[in-house]
């Protein structure tokens, strides 16, 4: 079964103003996560209200702020200090602000783009005439799991 | 005013033994402020997800967490196979749900143990593992593992189990029922564990929501939260309703956790008989591209595996919100204003696994 879940993407400076109605509409927050992109992160706030799933979605630049939300929802903290401590990016006016000192991790930023470079999606393969007729000749039914 | 003093509480405590550490700010013996501190294991097994591919990687969610093993692996199959339109077998689902429960019975026994323990009841701790023990023999016999159950993989499982078994696990499940009667009595009913946990660590309803609590801590507390209500795996052919207690006290978790053990019982009977026959697994072909929240109950409550795939077999980000963490701030709110004597058995029934934590 698969449950509905909506993503809405938004502006940065919108979500203040966003996570507030959701507060004021009764939804929880579920949790807040980060994404390493090439050269930016992108942000998943995760709300739910009666088993509906919410996500808003931004896309932030490694230098820019971001607005914490512990003031609407008080256990934002725990995950805006998650993602300053692994992804190094700067969050304003949290609520209980660990200034980096939730994970001891050996290095810092462990998630940051430096220390953690997405690799390139797969190119699609162009594929030539005499290499379309030999992919006709095998089996259709290749599994591409790996050997146990 | 009196003076204030910092108790340190972990991380290596006799009543926890996780590594979780506290500094309770007191005056006198009332607790002010709690300090959490984690991270003292921290594994970063999000990130192995660039070196193995996502049909390896189900090892890894494996092994997130010794108590919720099989949870975690299910959750990331169920992640990657909606991203990926993977329709699985009715039966592999059927026999998902009945390994989840499973997970779920030792994983409350093992619970009411760490409790006794606490308690000083160590016979009361001998008799709980020695319940847990029967229900490891049932995992043992039909996954090969008695922890890491390595049942589960994307498209299905690994193992199937015969009807005729089936029904030898609800037989010993349902005769095992009259000795929990027996032992959880004793935690309904006994004057010293009530004189422990009554009234103490309060924590109402709407501290749950707003803090976004989970699991056993939210539904102690009259929120009736719990996942298996979304209908994944064979929840949907189920009968299920959420185990709910009004008294927001250490005694209605104990409570919320001791009904669960039987619910889940129930639970596998129902699956039992309504299990059919087919096929478990189907072949994985492709590779995942796009992105999916998997929410699935496990004992502590809703856990979030998100998966996202960029078209090769190397998933691009895999992230895990595990119940615990989201129950910290709740932790540090049913702390303030705590007698310090009771700071051990307030933790010990919020349940913190630290393991997936430090995922």
């Amino acid at each position: 079964m698969s449950e509905p879940q909506e993503i809405i993407v938004i502006e940065k400076n919108n979500l203040l103003g966003i996570v507030s109605d959701l507060f004021a509409q009764g939804y929880r927050l579920v949790q807040i996560g980060c994404t390493t992109l090439q050269s930016s992160y992108e942000l998943n706030y995760s709300f739910d209200k009666d088993y509906h799933f919410k996500n808003l979605r931004f896309i932030v630049a490694p230098e820019e702020e971001i607005q914490s939300i512990s003031v609407i929802y008080p256990n934002a903290f725990l995950y805006e200090n998650e993602i300053h401590d692994l992804f190094g990016l700067t969050i304003k006016n949290i609520t209980i602000d660990y200034h980096g000192t939730l994970y001891r991790t050996a290095i810092s930023t462990p998630f940051s783009i430096e220390n953690c470079p997405v690799p390139e999606p797969p190119k699609p393969k162009r594929e030539t005439p005499q290499e379309t007729a030999e992919t006709q000749n095998q089996n259709p039914e290749v599994d591409e799991q790996p050997k146990e | 005013m009196a003076h204030k003093n910092i108790i340190p509480f972990g991380p290596q405590h006799p009543v926890l033994p996780e590594p979780i550490h506290f500094d309770l700010v007191t005056e006198d013996e009332k607790i002010v402020d709690a300090i959490p501190s984690i991270s003292y294991v921290h594994r970063g097994l999000e990130r192995l997800v660039e070196k193995r591919d996502f049909n390896d990687f189900v090892h890894v969610a494996d092994r997130i967490c010794g108590l919720c093993s099989f949870m975690h692996c299910m959750g990331y199959c169920q992640a990657v196979e909606e991203v990926m339109g993977i329709q699985v077998p009715e039966r592999a689902l059927f026999l998902r749900t009945i390994w989840a429960e499973l997970a779920r019975i030792h994983s409350h026994i093992f619970w009411l143990g760490v409790a006794a323990d606490a308690f000083g009841y160590e016979s009361l701790f001998m008799q709980s593992l020695r319940l847990r023990e029967l229900v490891l023999d049932i995992i043992e016999e039909t996954t090969g593992g008695r922890v890491i159950f390595g049942s589960c993989k994307v498209g299905g499982v690994r193992r199937d189990i015969d009807n005729e078994t089936l029904k030898g696990i609800v037989n010993r499940l349902t005769n095992m029922k009259a000795e929990l009667d027996e032992l959880t009595t004793v935690f309904i009913n006994d004057y010293s564990i009530q004189h422990r946990l009554v009234g103490v660590g309060f924590f109402s309803k709407e501290d749950a929501y707003t803090l976004g609590c989970v699991g056993p801590m939210a539904r102690a507390s009259g929120f009736a939260l719990d996942m298996r209500t979304l209908g994944y795996a064979a929840y949907k052919f189920l009968e299920i309703e959420p185990v709910v207690e009004y008294g927001g006290d250490c005694y209605a978790r104990c409570l919320v956790r001791i009904r669960e053990i039987f619910q889940s019982i129930d639970l596998i009977r129902q699956a039992a008989g309504k299990i059919s026959e087919g096929p478990i697994d189907v072949k994985v072909k492709g590779t995942p591209d796009g992105e999916y929240f998997s929410r699935v109950e496990q004992p502590r409550g809703e856990v979030i595996h998100y998966v996202k795939g960029n078209g090769s077999k190397f998933l691009q980000r895999f992230r895990v919100r595990v119940p615990t963490f989201t129950n910290i701030p709740g932790m540090i709110k049913v702390l303030k204003g705590s007698q310090v004597a009771d700071v051990p058995n307030i933790i010990l029934t919020l349940d913190p696994c630290i393991s997936c934590t430090e995922r």
